[in-house]
């Protein structure tokens, strides 16, 4: 079997993004850029997937400009056998992006495709689902635990009410969640090994996906800012405080 | 005219109150009807006191033995169709709304907003991108349905009680899949009020410990009438199960009173609770981040801070 998985480069979790003083974006020149923290637990899991000999064969996936090469080279350092580029200057938003995997489920026919359940940029958590409706198969989102036998997979997701375990038949979506596992770190041999993998590169007009149907970003802010409190001297002190707002 | 359907939350035979969170963002939309759409296999009390919400027009019931849990494979076919008429279809941005709605949004051709924390116009919303480190205002197409998930802590909950809105069945012709099956779900039992909706929440983080030091942070929840949160550090050190996770990739909550005990203040862990209002650190490190927003900091041991803050308390 196949595993498709996406692999979606954003600004590093550590950056503290800041809007630019016009509204019209963030700053993104210069940040440092990283793998989307959940994507590469998804490459982990299906690389273990590979090593536990329930599948031969993991693709990463990226959606983005020409330069996400080297980002690509990354997931195949870690351990994925090739890489599909779909090339793209413009912003993919999650029904697109949805739309894409689609296409190149259709050419590959995974047995499992693993998504992050949301990418740490826009924190938008739709891709899976939507390709899952799209591909009419079913969706486990938010996997904690992922085991793979007799053509299912049985899936503990993380919700908000507890464990849920549902089964699901492959093919499948799954999306991650941080817990499922701790992804393994590259090292420099990989990084030579990769440079002989296949990336394909894949010109995203060459698809004829559809891309109306698009949210319009029209304007962004900073938060509003919570106000620096006060420092209390001990717990007497705190107590009277909370008391008097009426909080205890 | 905006006519719009909520999808309701429930487990258990009880509504979930995420979704009177999710009635007041559609009554910001101010629109002719708000309609709250029930798929269960005994839909009955849900119904019943969904049809309590203020500025609920009907409440629409689907009894079905599939809609027993709430799998989103399921579900998203009966709500698509269900849709129909409708100008908006909401969903509370709880784990069940972010399963469920992206299906529907992708059935009915549409894009999502999602965790929509003001409504500016029918068709214009603002959402937090990067752990809520920047607003941005979304325009939604307005010949299109507009499906979004709610960010219920900048919602407060519908008031309940005056209303009582007429319930009706529905009949949906829609083939349901059987490749994906619940087998179980495991929660966590607990007499505590519950993380999303309490008005006081205590949290453990990395700094408590262990798992048998965090009793110390059950007690004083106890003694105030506090639900219990944690920090990601103390969940992935097994410290208390994932549920009490309270963060970007958690619980985002807003409780009149947080109380982080032994927490850092990591970004992640702040996104959760920017719309608390009153934040109370208490951390040994006067140097540590949580204190740049905590309305109240203390600066010690938490082991010896508690016992003194249960015996002020009296
Ligand atoms: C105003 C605006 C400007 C943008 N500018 C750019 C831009 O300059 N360049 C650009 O590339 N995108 C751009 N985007 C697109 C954006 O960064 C996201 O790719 C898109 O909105 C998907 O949202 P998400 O990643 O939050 O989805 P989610 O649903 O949160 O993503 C979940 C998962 O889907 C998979 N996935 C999603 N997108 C990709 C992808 N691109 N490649 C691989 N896997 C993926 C990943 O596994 C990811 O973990 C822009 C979006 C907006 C709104
Ligand atoms: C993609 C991504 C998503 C994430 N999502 C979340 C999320 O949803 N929620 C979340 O919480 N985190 C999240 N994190 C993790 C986050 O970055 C931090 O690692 C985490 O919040 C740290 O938890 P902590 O504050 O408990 O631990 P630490 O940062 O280790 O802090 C422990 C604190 O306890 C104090 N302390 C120690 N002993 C005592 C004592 N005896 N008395 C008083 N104080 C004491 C220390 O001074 C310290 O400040 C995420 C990270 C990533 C990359």
């Amino acid at each position: 079997m196949k595993i498709l998985v996406g692999y979606k480069r954003v600004v590093d979790y550590n950056v503290r993004i800041q809007v630019k003083p016009d509204g019209s974006g963030v700053v993104t020149d210069g940040v440092k850029l990283s793998a989307n923290p959940f994507d590469d637990i998804a490459l982990e899991e299906a690389l273990r997937l590979r090593e536990k000999g329930v599948a031969e064969e993991v693709i990463v996936v990226g959606i983005g400009p020409a330069d996400l090469t080297s980002h690509l080279r990354n997931g195949l350092a870690m351990g994925a056998n090739r890489a599909i580029h779909v090339l793209t200057s413009e912003a993919v938003q999650p029904l697109t992006a949805a739309r894409i995997f689609l296409k190149l489920i259709e050419k590959e026919q995974p047995g499992l495709v693993i998504l992050g359940k949301q990418a740490i940029d826009d924190d938008a958590n739709q891709t899976g689902q939507m390709l899952a409706a799209l591909w009419d198969r079913p969706q486990a989102t938010f996997a904690g635990k992922v085991e793979i036998a007799d053509g299912k997979a049985t899936v503990t997701r993380e919700v908000d009410a507890g464990l849920e375990v549902i089964e699901a038949e492959l093919p499948a979506v799954i999306t991650t969640d941080l817990r499922l596992n701790e992804p393994r770190f590259i090292k420099l041999p990989d990084i030579m090994k990769a440079k002989s993998k296949p990336i394909d590169s894949i010109e995203f007009s060459s698809l004829g996906v559809d891309t109306h149907d698009h949210l319009k970003t029209t304007h962004y802010a900073a938060p509003a800012k919570r106000s620096k409190g006060v420092m209390v001297k001990d717990a007497a002190e705190l107590v009277a405080a909370l008391k008097q707002k009426g909080l205890l | 005219m905006s006519k719009i359907l909520v999808i309701a939350e429930h487990l258990g035979g009880k509504l979930n109150p995420s979704t009177a969170r999710a009635v007041s963002a559609a009554a910001a939309v101010k629109p002719e009807a708000i309609d709250v759409l029930v798929l269960a296999d005994a839909p009955d009390a849900i119904a019943a006191e969904a049809a309590k919400i203020d500025g609920v027009s009907r409440v629409l019931t689907v009894t079905r033995a599939e809609n027993a849990h709430p799998l989103a494979a399921v579900l998203a076919p009966q709500i698509a169709k269900a849709a129909t008429g409708y100008s908006h279809v909401f969903a509370p941005s709880t784990t069940f709304g972010k399963d469920v709605a992206p299906r529907v949004a992708a059935l009915l051709g549409v894009a999502q907003v999602s965790d929509v924390m003001s409504v500016e116009a029918a068709h214009t919303f603002k959402r937090p991108i990067y752990a809520g480190n920047a607003i941005i205002t979304v325009e939604a197409d307005a010949n299109h349905t507009v499906v979004a998930t709610i960010r219920t802590a900048s919602w407060p909950a519908a008031a309940s009680g005056a209303n009582s809105a007429p319930i009706e069945a529905l009949t949906i012709d829609a083939a349901l899949p059987t490749h994906t099956r619940f087998i179980e779900l495991k929660q966590g039992s607990s007499d505590r009020p519950d993380l999303q909706s309490a008005s006081k929440v205590v949290s453990g983080g990395r700094g408590v410990g262990s798992k048998e030091n965090f009793d110390i942070i059950y007690k004083f929840a106890d003694k105030i009438g506090a639900a219990v949160g944690a920090s990601r550090a103390a969940v992935d050190a097994g410290y208390v199960p994932n549920e009490m996770q309270v963060g970007q990739t958690g619980k985002i909550i807003a409780p009149e009173l947080y109380m982080a005990i032994g927490i850092s203040g990591a970004i992640q862990h702040l996104t959760g609770i920017k719309d608390a209002g009153t934040i109370v650190a208490i951390n040994k490190d006067g140097e540590a981040p949580i204190f740049e927003i905590a309305d109240f900091g203390l600066v010690g041991d938490l082991f010896k801070l508690i016992p003194e803050l249960e015996q002020a308390l009296g």
